[in-house]
C-alpha cells in the first residue's frame, strides 16, 4: 500500500523500486522547501528515498524489501514548520 | 548486553569483504560479516545469485563467473553472515551495534575491517534534485535487482567507464538510450596518453573498454562529447534536459536523466571512527591513510577495497586478502614465512591491475565541484547552494566543519555523504587554496539513523544484564 493505494510489485523488490514502478513521481517533499524528491542513488548513501514504513518514519526505501501488506507513506512535511 | 565474540568483524560483503572473510577463515579466524544488502556480492555483483544464466551473461559478460564463484566460496567459507543489517555504531574494543528489522543486535570483535566499497561521486548541477534524475549506478542497480528499465526518453550524462558499460548493457537488453552526453573535456585522451604505456600492461582491460566504446558508438543514437552546463528542467518531475555543446545551448525531452562522474571511496565510516585521511589529488577524494595491509591509524581497524581508494573489483578482492593476513599476523595466527609468501603472491597479482588506474584517473578527471554557479544546490538534504557555502567562507569559515555549523550544509540525513567533496572543492576554490590543505570533514554518530525505541530497548537490556 502506497499512501493507502494498493500496488502490486515483484517479490524481492526494494521499497524504492516499488515506488519507482508505481510511477507516482515524487516520493517525499523536502522538509526545507517542499520541493519534490525521488530515489537517487539506490544504494543507501543519498537518503532521498526516506519514507514512512509501517508507521516508522525516515526509513531508507532502497534498503528495505517489500512484504505483503506493507504500508508505505510518502513524507510531506510543510515548509516553515522546522524549529 | 554482550553479543557473540569474533576475531574479525567485516563490514561489507562485496569483493573485498568476501575475499577477506574467505582468507581469514582459511587462517582459522572466527569471522562475522555484516552487510546492508540481502545477499552477498556488493554493488558490482549485486543480486548475481538470483539472476537467470542468460540475464547474468547479458549484464556481467565475461566477469559473471568470477563474481558467482566468489559468492559461492564466501557462502561456503564458514563466516557468520548477517545480511540486511546496518552498522550504526562501532566502539573501540570493538563493539558493533547494528540494526535489522528495527531491532539492534550487538557483536564483539577483536578487529574490524571496513569493506564498504565505493559510491558515485556527487555531480551537482542545476535541477539535479528533480524526480527523474538518478545516478547511472542507481539505474544499473534497478536493472540487476529486478530488471526495472529506466522510463524513456532516457538521457545518460557524465563520464567514466560506468557510463559506457551501462549504455552497452541497456543496448544488449534491447533498450536504446535517446542520447549519451559525455562531459569529458576534449583532449582528455591525450592527457591520459602519458599513462597509456603503463595501462597497456593491463591490456585485457583496455580491450574491454575499447569494445564497450565500439558497441555504444555503433548504436543509432547521438553520443555527444564536451557537453557542459547540464540542467534538468521540470516542475514536479523531469521534462527537459538542457546542455551546451560547442557554445550553443540545446535541449531534449527526457523522463529519465542518468548522471555519473566516476566513483569515490565511501569513507563515511572510516572518517566517523576517526581514522586519519588524506586528500587524493589524482582521484579528487578523501581516502584513509593505511599501510600495505590496510591498517588505519586506529588500532585494530583496517580498510580494504574501494573504501580505501578506488581500484576496482579485482584489486579489492586482493586487498581483502591482504587485510585478512594483516589481522592474522596481529593476532599471531599466521607464520612469518607463510605470510611473506602469501603477500608476495598477492602483490604480484595486484601489480597488473594497478597499471590501468593512472590512465583512467587522467582521462576522466572529475570536474564536479569546481566553478559551480552560485544558485546550484550542493547539499541536497538542507538545500544549501554553492553561493551559501561561499557566503560561509566570506564570513570566515575555513573548512567543511565550520561551513556545516554556519550554513547547515552537510547536516541533513545523509550526513554529508552527498556533499562533503563538493563543499571541500567550493571552499578551497573560494579561499584560493588546494583542497588538501583543508581539515578533513568530521562525521558524528550514529553512522545510520536509529530509532529512539531501539536505543531505549538497548538500555533495558543493559540493566537486565
Amino acid at each position: 500500500m502506497i499512501d493507502g493505494a494498493p500496488v502490486t510489485v515483484h517479490d524481492g523488490d526494494t521499497v524504492a523500486a516499488a515506488l519507482l514502478l508505481a510511477d507516482i513521481g515524487w516520493t517525499r517533499r523536502s522538509p526545507v522547501s517542499g520541493a519534490p524528491r525521488a530515489p537517487y542513488c539506490m544504494m543507501g548513501v543519498c537518503f532521498e528515498c526516506l519514507v514512512t514504513i509501517d508507521g516508522i518514519a525516515s526509513e531508507q526505501a532502497c534498503l528495505r524489501h517489500v512484504r505483503e501488506g506493507m504500508r508505505i507513506e510518502r513524507p510531506r512535511q510543510v515548509p516553515g514548520l522546522r524549529a | 548486553m554482550s553479543g557473540p565474540d569474533f576475531d574479525l568483524a567485516i563490514v561489507g560483503a562485496g569483493p573485498a569483504g568476501m575475499s577477506a572473510a574467505i582468507r581469514a577463515r582459511a587462517l582459522g579466524l572466527s569471522v562475522l560479516v555484516v552487510d546492508e544488502q540481502p545477499a552477498p556480492g556488493g554493488q558490482i555483483y549485486r543480486a548475481i545469485e538470483r539472476m537467470s544464466d542468460a540475464r547474468r551473461l547479458a549484464i556481467f559478460g565475461a566477469d559473471h563467473d568470477i563474481g558467482l564463484a566468489l559468492v559461492e566460496r564466501f557462502r561456503a567459507a564458514g563466516a557468520t553472515y548477517w545480511p540486511s543489517t546496518q552498522v550504526w555504531q562501532a566502539e573501540p574494543g570493538w563493539t558493533l551495534f547494528a540494526t535489522r528489522d528495527r531491532t539492534t543486535i550487538i557483536a564483539k570483535a577483536r578487529h574490524v575491517l571496513i569493506a564498504v566499497g565505493a559510491m558515485e561521486r556527487p555531480l551537482p548541477f542545476r535541477g539535479w534534485t528533480l524526480p527523474g534524475v538518478m545516478t547511472v549506478g542507481a539505474a544499473q542497480i534497478l536493472l540487476k535487482e529486478g530488471g526495472l528499465l529506466p522510463r524513456g526518453p532516457v538521457v545518460i550524462a557524465g563520464q567514466g567507464p560506468l557510463v559506457l558499460l551501462f549504455a552497452a548493457q541497456l543496448l544488449k537488453l534491447g533498450v536504446k538510450p535517446d542520447a549519451v552526453l559525455l562531459t569529458t573535456a576534449r583532449g582528455a585522451l591525450m592527457r591520459g596518453a602519458t599513462h597509456g604505456l603503463g595501462a597497456l600492461r593491463n591490456w585485457p582491460y583496455l580491450v574491454k573498454g575499447a569494445a564497450l566504446m565500439a558497441a555504444v558508438r555503433a548504436a543509432p543514437m547521438p553520443m555527444l562529447r564536451g557537453v557542459t552546463d547540464l540542467t534538468s528542467i521540470g516542475g514536479e518531475r523531469l521534462q527537459t534536459v538542457e546542455y551546451t555543446l560547442n557554445g550553443v545551448k540545446r535541449s531534449r525531452p527526457a523522463s529519465t536523466l542518468l548522471v555519473h562522474d566516476g566513483v569515490v571511496p565511501h569513507a563515511h565510516m572510516s572518517l566517523a571512527l576517526g581514522a586519519a585521511h588524506s586528500w587524493d589529488d589524482a582521484q579528487q577524494c578523501y581516502r584513509p591513510t593505511t599501510d600495505d595491509f590496510g591498517r588505519t591509524s586506529i588500532a585494530s581497524l583496517s580498510v580494504a577495497g574501494d573504501a580505501g581508494g578506488i581500484g576496482g573489483a579485482a584489486l579489492a578482492a586482493l586487498a581483502g586478502e591482504c587485510a585478512a593476513l594483516g589481522v592474522a599476523a596481529d593476532l599471531d595466527r599466521v607464520e612469518t614465512r607463510a605470510l611473506a609468501a602469501a603477500i608476495s603472491d598477492l602483490t604480484r597479482q595486484a601489480r597488473r591491475h594497478r597499471h590501468v588506474r593512472p590512465f583512467l584517473d587522467a582521462v576522466y578527471r572529475p570536474h564536479a565541484g569546481t566553478h559551480l554557479p552560485d544558485d546550484v544546490v550542493v547539499c541536497r538534504c538542507e538545500e544549501r547552494t554553492a553561493g551559501d557555502i561561499r557566503a560561509g567562507v566570506a564570513a570566515g569559515c575555513l573548512g567543511p566543519a565550520q561551513v556545516k555549523s554556519f550554513t547547515r550544509a552537510g547536516m541533513g540525513p545523509c550526513q554529508g555523504r552527498q556533499c562533503t567533496l563538493t563543499i571541500a572543492h567550493v571552499i578551497a576554490e573560494a579561499r584560493g587554496v588546494p583542497v588538501a590543505t583543508l581539515d578533513a570533514p568530521r562525521i558524528r554518530p550514529p553512522l545510520k539513523p536509529v530509532t529512539l525505541g531501539e536505543l531505549a530497548a538497548l538500555a533495558t537490556k543493559a540493566q537486565v544484564s
